[in-house]
């Protein structure tokens, strides 16, 4: 697998702020590939050095094996759809569509025909002649998308696309982007605070905190393996478990995570590690039910089947999970 | 305590401000209302006193001078409009466009680098005194400022005396010697005129110019860099297409206020009447009221069209 982009120690200060910190990162080449974390973490900044509107403070950027330092954003052939669009109010969107080709010097008619190809990609054939004002938020995203690609970036990259989109459609764009990529061909870089879209969209996904990269790894690795406590409690909602609490059920004095739907409630005595606690919230969330545990002093979460038989408030319950869904950590705390 | 549970016990909570507190909530029921009463002296400003006078001067340019006696005929009449396309007065008009005209150009390409410079890159204090730099001009009196001007240009002036030291006396000889544009010293030709129309409308120009760059997103500049744009083509496709309606604000001003002064061509520039002047001294000593309506309707016309225009090319389609 060839790099697209690899950063190496890449560091980016503002003033005292340590917006990046040395994050060492290889995104392959063809790869949907996620940067997740909070805001203030670095990601958006990341995504920032790659496209050049930034550049490091320390450390070196490779684009397909070319060191970018000092490259002006317009001569990196990278492309990037902003978070809130950025489509230019004073064209059209076809004229927004064909800014880039306008620029390369390309023929009008040539320029017409990749502009309304790219359009049709997203869905948007025939909507040439509109002002980006007179479109919704999703047709916005898509011209900015159609806008960015029309001219086959090596990478494309993607600030918080959907994040102002609401959940319905934030849903089907998810889908529509992940076959957009697997269509073109092109890496993608995106970044997202959404757990849920990191991991049902990337190949891979990149977790950011604090200007450190945590952890990289496939959605897989990332969900039930989390190296540190940020990432379990960050991806998912996990079940953080203190070294105490650890010691006593798994023999060992770590930090561990438990994904709440590996909890299951037992009837009767049993499994590797059963532990009897109270019942003290319950949220139905329609084919689940989100259950708060008590288990002396310490909170947990289980997501059970929704259904007659999930206990009430205040019901003592019997707890248990497979010795391999508790996911010891690294980082002792 | 008491008296939040009394003032709690009720669903509605009472009405503690008397007819304030009525008029309060008539104004929440109705609030047309309170949009009329607020526009109401705005209207009435504008229906009668603006609008107004500006149809009865209209009304004045339709009748006519009787030449014989001085006296108006108030008959309606084009005969008065006629009058302006007579040759001298044809002048004052062609003279007063093409002021206003080259007033306006200059003032934007001076104004824009200054505008663009502090819509970009002034911040904090430099913002505040470039704000201050800007409008302190404005806060000095006019006449003042022209009286300034014409010692400025004045032969015996500190412009004259600048050239004298750089042994540049012969460039200022050389561009009072141009025809029509030169004249015997700067304060009394159409040279001086136009610096001085220059310096005193150009915040007018570069305040307008400002708020419009501001108004440029950032994100706008990294999207036409990202998708190829050099910086100087970011300029001319993105920033100056968005800050053309601040150009067109700015130069509303700076036109229409050229097309209408009559104090700065009097005392600075040549003897010739700007359009003002003839309005002045139609409606004042030579009592020809007709001919000075007529000659204001000229400015109004003038910057009808001009809008007009702007509007066809689209400066206000990023509004």
């Amino acid at each position: 697998m060839t790099s697209a982009v690899s950063l190496q120690t890449v560091s980016r200060h503002f003033g005292a702020v340590r917006a990046l910190d040395e994050v060492d990162l290889e995104v392959g080449e063809g790869e949907f590939f996620a940067m997740l974390g909070p805001s203030g973490s670095g990601k958006t900044t990341c995504l920032r050095l790659i496209a050049g509107f930034e550049q490091p403070t320390l450390g070196q950027i490779r684009i397909f094996g070319d060191a970018v330092e000092g490259v002006p954003p317009y001569r990196r052939n990278v492309n990037t759809v902003f978070q809130d669009y950025a489509l230019f109010p004073h064209m059209n969107v076809r004229e927004n569509v064909e800014f880039s080709l306008m620029l390369k010097r390309v023929d009008k008619a040539t320029r017409a025909r990749e502009a309304e190809a790219a359009l049709e990609l997203v869905k948007l054939g025939g909507y040439g002649d509109r002002r980006p004002g007179q479109l919704s938020g999703g047709q916005r995203q898509r011209v900015a998308l159609a806008r960015a690609i029309v001219n086959r970036p090596k990478v494309l990259l993607l600030d918080e696309p959907l994040g102002a989109l609401d959940l319905k459609l934030r849903e089907q764009m998810q889908e529509e982007l992940k076959a957009l990529q697997k269509t073109l061909g092109i890496t993608f870089i995106f970044v997202t605070h959404d757990q849920g879209e990191a991991l049902s969209m990337a190949d891979r996904v990149a977790v950011f905190d604090f200007g450190k990269l945590v952890q990289v790894g496939t959605p897989e690795e990332i969900y039930t393996k989390p190296n540190s406590r940020f990432v379990a409690d960050f991806v998912g909602s996990s079940n953080v478990l203190a070294p105490e609490f650890v010691e006593t059920i798994a023999g060992e004095r770590r930090w561990a995570s438990l994904r709440p739907e590996a909890i299951h409630l037992l009837r009767s005595e049993g499994g590797h590690s059963a532990l009897t606690g109270t019942v003290v919230s319950r949220s139905y969330l329609g084919a689940t039910t989100r259950l708060g545990i008590e288990l002396g002093g310490t909170l947990l979460h289980a997501v059970v089947p929704s259904g007659t038989d999930v206990p009430a408030d205040g019901a003592r319950v019997t707890i248990g999970f497979a010795r391999e869904a508790l996911h010891l950590m690294e980082d002792a705390g | 305590m008491s008296a939040i549970a009394a003032s709690s016990s009720s669903a509605i909570l009472p009405n503690q401000r008397g007819w304030l507190g009525a008029l309060s909530d008539r104004f929440w029921r109705q609030p047309k209302l309170f949009v009329f009463l607020l526009l109401l002296p705005a209207l009435l400003w504008l229906g009668i006193v603006y609008v107004g006078s500006l149809f009865a001067l209209l009304l004045q340019s339709f009748f006519s001078i009787d030449e014989f006696s001085g006296l108006i005929n108030y008959e309606f009449t084009l005969k008065t409009y006629a009058e302006l396309l007579r040759p001298q007065n044809l002048d004052v008009i062609l003279r007063t466009v093409s002021m206003a005209a080259a007033v306006t150009l200059a003032s934007a390409l001076i104004a824009f680098p200054i505008a663009y410079m502090a819509a970009r890159y002034a911040r904090g204090k430099w913002k505040a005194l470039f704000y201050l730099g800007i409008m302190l001009p404005l806060w000095a009196s006019y006449l003042v400022k022209v009286y300034a001007w014409k010692l400025i240009l004045a032969k015996e002036g500190i412009l004259n005396w600048v050239f004298e030291q750089l042994h540049l006396t012969w460039l200022l000889d050389a561009w009072l010697s141009l025809p029509v544009i030169g004249g015997n010293s700067l304060s009394i030709s159409y040279t001086g005129t136009f610096l001085v129309f220059l310096y005193v409308w150009m915040p007018y120009m570069i305040l307008p110019i400002q708020a419009a760059i501001e108004r440029v997103p950032t994100n706008l500049l990294d999207a036409s860099s990202d998708l190829g744009a050099t910086p100087m083509q970011t300029f001319w496709r993105v920033i100056f297409p968005l800050a053309l309606p601040g150009i067109v604000a700015g130069s509303i001003f700076t036109f229409s206020l050229t097309l209408g002064d009559y104090i700065i061509p009097q005392i600075i520039g040549t003897s010739a009447f700007f359009i003002g002047q003839a309005v002045y001294a139609h409606q004042g000593t030579a009592g020809n009221i007709p001919l000075a309506a007529a000659f204001t309707v000229v400015p109004i016309v003038i910057m009808g069209l001009y809008l007009w225009m702007a509007k066809r090319m689209g400066a206000f389609d990023a509004l």
